[in-house]
C-alpha cells in the first residue's frame, strides 16, 4: 500500500516546477493579463510532454494518468500559470479517448501541442436563459458563455443532453468574443454558433461526464497549488514584516491565521490525491468524490485566499503585490464547472439523496 | 499510488469479519467497564488478538508483530459492525504503551495485564488549576522522605478518578531544576490515606472529570517510571497518543452515516430533513469535510509504511481539525432537529439515547482538552511552518517564580 506521489510522479512535479519558476515569474503573468501570448509558455510546458500528457501512446501522448495531471495543475496553480491545460491536456483528450471513437489525427496533434481544444460546456452546466445551445444535423446554434481558452484552435461544446460537438475555431457562423473576469490569468470567451457546422463527438452523457469529472478535479488540484502559494506567501511576509519591534508572524493572532489555512488545506492535499487516482482506478467512488473534491477545494480556496490577503495587510490590498492573482484564481476556480453548492447537490443526487 | 492491502490482508479482512459474524451478539453495548460482559468480551478480543494485539504474551497481550495495516483492518471492521472494539481509557491507551517504553520490567509484570484485561483502571493527574496549556508549570510537590514519596498538592480534568484503582501522576520532585526537568511520573493507588476526589460536573450533566487532592500522601519510592526529574519526557511520549487518538476519521464516519440515517428518517414540517435543500447542502459540505480528513488518514497511514514519505503537516493538523469537525457534524443534527434537538436526559423525545446533545458538548470539552485548539494552532505554526514562538515572560505576574 502506498498512498502518494511515485519517483517519476515527483520528477514530473520536480521538472514543471523548475520551468514555471524560471518562465512564469509575476512578471509573465502580469504581461499575460495585459493582453500578451502565452505561446511561449505554452510551447514550453509542450516541450516538457505536459500536452501529451493524457494522450494514449499509440496516438503519440505519454498515456499518463489523472493523477499526473493533477500534480501538473497544481504546480500551474501556484505559479498562476496562463495557459490552455484545462482543455487541451485534460479535458478534451479524456473526452476523445472516451469516445471511443478514433481521433488518431486530433489526438496526435494534442499530443504535440499544435493544437488547441477549448471547453464549452455552459449548456449542460449551469446553463443561463440567455446562452443556449442546440444542435441539429451537423449544426450548432445558440451561443455558449465563459468557453475557456480565448486562443482554442477548436472547442468541445456540450449541448442540452448532454452530447458533445466539436467546432473549429474559424467555422463559418462562428463568432467569437472575450469576456472579461476578474481573473486576468486565463481569458475566457462567449461563443456564438449561427448554423455553424461541428462534428458530433459523441451522444454518451458518460463522456461527457467523464470529461467534466476530470475537469472539476484539475481545478481542485489548480486551487491547491494557487493556495499553498498563498500560504507560502503570506508565511514569508509574516517572517519579514516588522511591527511593535517583532515580526508580525511571531504574534499569535497572525501565526494562528496561517495555522488555520495549513490545517485546511493540508488534507486536500491528499483529496486531490484520491480523487485524481479514482478517476483511473476506482470507476464506483470517481463521480461522487471528483464532486466533493470540487467542492471542498472551492471552500477552502476560498479561506485561503481571503486570510493570506489580510496577513499581508495593506500590501495585500494592493497591485504592488500582485497577491490578488492567486485570490481570482482561487475565485474562478470555484465558479467554473459548478460553483459548490450546485456541485454538492449533484454529490447528493449521486447518493440517491435527492 | 497502490490502495490494495494485498492477498494476505484480505485474508486478514475476512478473518476478522468471519469473528464478528460469530460473535459481534456478545459485543456489549452501553456496559458499565467493569460488567462481566464487558470484562468477557475484552478477554475475547485479546485471545483473537483484536485489541491489545502487540502487547507481549508475557505481559497478558495477544503479542502480535506490530501490523499498522492489520490494525486498520480490525478498526474499519469493528465499526462497520459497529460492534464495542475493547476498553479504551487512559490506562490502556496512555499508560501501558509508555510502561511497554519506559517501565522497568516489574512495573511491566504488574500493571499492564489487569490492565489491559479491564481489571485495573487508571486516572491520569497531569493537569492543576495554574498549569494547564502551560503543564510543565504544575507545583504539586513530591518530596522524598526514607523509602517514601510524600505528595502535596492538587490536580483537576482527573477523568474517571472516582473509578480507577490507580494514577498516573505528575508531581514535581525537583523544585530548584528548570521547570521542565524537575518533574517526575509516579504512579500509586488511588485508595492511598490522603486522596480526596471531588467531582466536577461538566457541561454535559456528568462528572466526567474530578478535582483530585493530595494531602501527605505516601508512595514506595519505586514506583517511579523513569529517573527522577525524567517526567516531563515520559508524559510527553503519552501525549503523543492521546493527541492520535483524538478525531478519528473512522468513528467520525460511523457518524455521518448515523446523520445521515437521522435525516431519512425524522421529519420536520411533514418532510423529511433529507429534502430540505437548506439541511441538505449542510450535510453535503460535512461529508467533503470527511472525506478529505479519511484521506488524510490514509496519507498518514501510508507515511508510516513508506519511510520517506512525509506527512509530519498531516499528522499535526488531526486533532484539530479532527475535534472542530465532530462537533460540527454533531451540531448539525441538532440544529435540524428543532426544539427536539435540545432534548435530553428522560424527556420520551430524545433521539438517539441524547447521544447528538451529548457528542457535540463533549467534542467542545475535547477541541478543549488534550491541548486546546489555540495551541495546536501555536504547533502547526511553529513545527510545521517554522513560524517564531511568543517571546516569553518567565517571571509574568501570578506565576511562582
Amino acid at each position: 500500500m502506498q498512498f502518494g506521489l511515485s519517483e517519476e510522479q515527483v520528477l514530473l512535479q520536480d521538472n514543471v516546477k523548475r520551468f514555471l519558476t524560471d518562465k512564469v515569474p509575476l512578471q509573465a503573468v502580469r504581461d499575460y493579463a495585459d493582453g500578451g501570448s502565452d505561446a511561449e509558455i505554452w510551447q514550453g510546458l509542450s516541450e516538457l510532454g505536459v500536452a501529451a500528457l493524457l494522450v494514449p501512446e499509440d496516438h503519440g501522448g505519454v498515456g499518463l494518468k489523472p493523477l499526473d495531471a493533477a500534480i501538473v495543475a497544481e504546480c500551474l496553480g501556484y505559479h498562476v500559470a496562463p495557459g490552455p491545460f484545462m482543455g487541451s491536456v485534460v479535458m478534451a483528450p479524456t473526452a476523445l479517448v472516451a469516445s471511443g471513437d478514433d481521433h488518431a489525427e486530433l489526438l496526435g496533434e494534442l499530443a504535440a501541442g499544435s493544437k488547441r481544444i477549448g471547453i464549452a460546456f455552459g449548456e449542460a452546466v449551469g446553463r443561463r436563459a440567455d446562452a443556449r445551445v442546440t444542435a441539429a444535423d451537423g449544426r450548432l446554434n445558440g451561443s455558449s458563455l465563459f468557453a475557456f481558452d480565448a486562443d482554442a484552435d477548436a472547442y468541445l461544446v456540450a449541448d442540452g443532453s448532454h452530447g458533445l460537438h466539436l467546432v473549429q475555431a474559424d467555422a463559418a457562423g462562428l463568432s467569437r468574443k472575450g469576456l472579461t473576469t476578474v481573473d486576468a490569468s486565463r481569458r475566457t470567451v462567449q461563443l456564438t454558433y449561427d448554423n455553424a457546422p461541428a462534428t458530433q463527438i459523441s451522444d454518451d452523457p458518460e463522456v461527457f461526464a467523464s470529461a467534466l469529472d476530470i475537469g472539476r478535479v484539475m481545478l481542485a488540484a489548480d486551487t491547491l497549488g494557487a493556495a499553498q502559494s498563498m500560504i507560502d506567501q503570506a508565511v514569508e511576509y509574516a517572517l519579514q514584516r516588522e511591527q511593535f519591534n517583532r515580526p508580525i508572524g511571531s504574534f499569535q493572532a497572525v501565526k494562528h491565521m496561517c495555522a488555520e489555512m495549513a490545517a485546511g488545506l493540508e488534507p486536500c492535499r491528499a483529496m486531490v490525491w484520491f480523487a485524481a487516482h479514482a478517476l483511473a482506478e476506482l470507476p464506483d467512488e470517481a463521480r461522487l468524490t471528483a464532486c466533493h473534491t470540487k467542492a471542498h477545494l472551492a471552500e477552502v480556496g476560498k479561506f485561503v485566499a481571503k486570510t493570506a490577503t489580510e496577513v499581508h495587510g495593506g500590501m495585500g490590498f494592493t497591485d504592488l503585490l500582485g497577491l490578488h492573482y492567486w485570490f481570482k484564481r482561487c475565485g474562478s476556480n470555484r465558479q467554473w464547472l459548478g460553483a459548490p453548492e450546485l456541485v454538492r447537490e449533484e454529490a447528493a443526487v449521486l447518493q440517491g439523496l435527492v | 499510488m497502490d490502495l490494495s492491502f494485498g492477498q494476505e490482508y484480505e485474508e486478514f479482512r475476512a478473518e476478522v469479519r468471519g469473528f464478528l459474524d460469530k460473535h459481534g451478539d456478545k459485543s456489549p453495548r452501553n456496559a458499565p467497564m467493569r460488567s462481566p460482559e464487558t470484562l468477557e468480551w475484552q478477554k475475547l478480543l485479546i485471545e483473537h488478538g483484536y485489541t491489545a494485539r502487540t502487547i507481549p504474551e508475557e505481559y497478558g497481550g495477544f503479542g502480535a508483530e506490530p501490523d499498522i495495516i492489520k490494525s486498520r483492518i480490525i478498526a474499519e471492521e469493528f465499526a462497520d459492525a459497529r460492534a464495542n472494539s475493547g476498553l479504551g481509557g487512559q490506562g490502556i491507551s496512555m499508560l501501558v504503551p509508555t510502561l511497554l517504553e519506559m517501565g522497568t520490567q516489574e512495573h511491566k509484570q504488574q500493571f499492564i495485564k489487569p490492565t489491559i484485561h479491564g481489571e485495573m483502571v487508571w486516572c491520569q493527574g497531569y493537569s492543576e488549576p495554574g498549569a494547564g496549556s502551560d503543564l510543565a508549570s504544575l507545583t504539586t510537590r513530591a518530596e522524598l522522605d526514607g523509602d517514601e514519596w510524600v505528595i502535596n498538592g492538587q490536580k483537576i480534568w482527573t477523568s474517571t478518578a472516582h473509578l480507577a484503582d490507580w494514577i498516573f501522576c505528575l508531581v514535581r520532585t525537583e523544585p530548584d531544576a528548570p521547570k521542565h526537568k524537575g518533574i517526575s511520573f509516579l504512579l500509586f493507588r488511588m485508595d492511598t490515606p490522603g486522596i480526596e476526589i471531588r467531582p466536577l460536573v461538566d457541561m454535559t450533566g456528568e462528572a466526567n472529570f474530578n478535582e483530585t487532592f493530595f494531602t501527605d500522601v505516601r508512595v514506595p519510592k519505586h514506583q517511579i517510571v523513569g529517573q527522577r526529574g525524567e517526567g516531563w519526557l515520559v508524559a510527553n511520549a503519552i501525549l503523543g497518543h492521546e493527541r492520535d487518538s483524538l478525531g478519528n476519521p473512522n468513528i467520525t464516519l460511523t457518524r455521518f452515516n448515523a446523520l445521515v440515517d437521522l435525516m431519512k428518517t425524522e421529519t420536520l414540517g411533514g418532510e423529511r430533513l433529507i429534502d430540505n435543500p437548506v439541511y441538505r447542502d449542510r450535510l453535503m459540505q460535512i461529508q467533503g469535510r470527511v472525506m478529505a480528513m479519511r484521506f488524510n488518514d490514509l496519507r498518514i497511514l501510508s507515511s508510516r509504511l513508506n519511510p520517506g514519505q512525509d506527512a509530519g503537516l498531516a499528522r499535526m493538523i488531526v486533532k484539530l481539525q479532527g475535534t472542530e469537525l465532530r462537533h460540527d457534524l454533531e451540531g448539525l443534527a441538532i440544529d435540524i432537529m428543532g426544539e427536539i434537538g435540545l432534548s435530553y436526559g428522560d424527556n420520551p423525545h430524545t433521539r438517539a439515547g441524547g447521544t447528538w446533545q451529548q457528542q457535540f458538548m463533549l467534542y467542545l470539552g475535547l477541541i478543549i482538552g488534550g491541548g486546546t485548539s489555540q495551541i495546536q494552532k501555536n504547533i502547526i505554526s511553529e513545527r510545521g511552518l517554522g513560524m517564531p514562538k511568543e517571546p516569553k515572560f518567565e517571571k509574568a505576574s501570578g506565576q511562582q517564580a
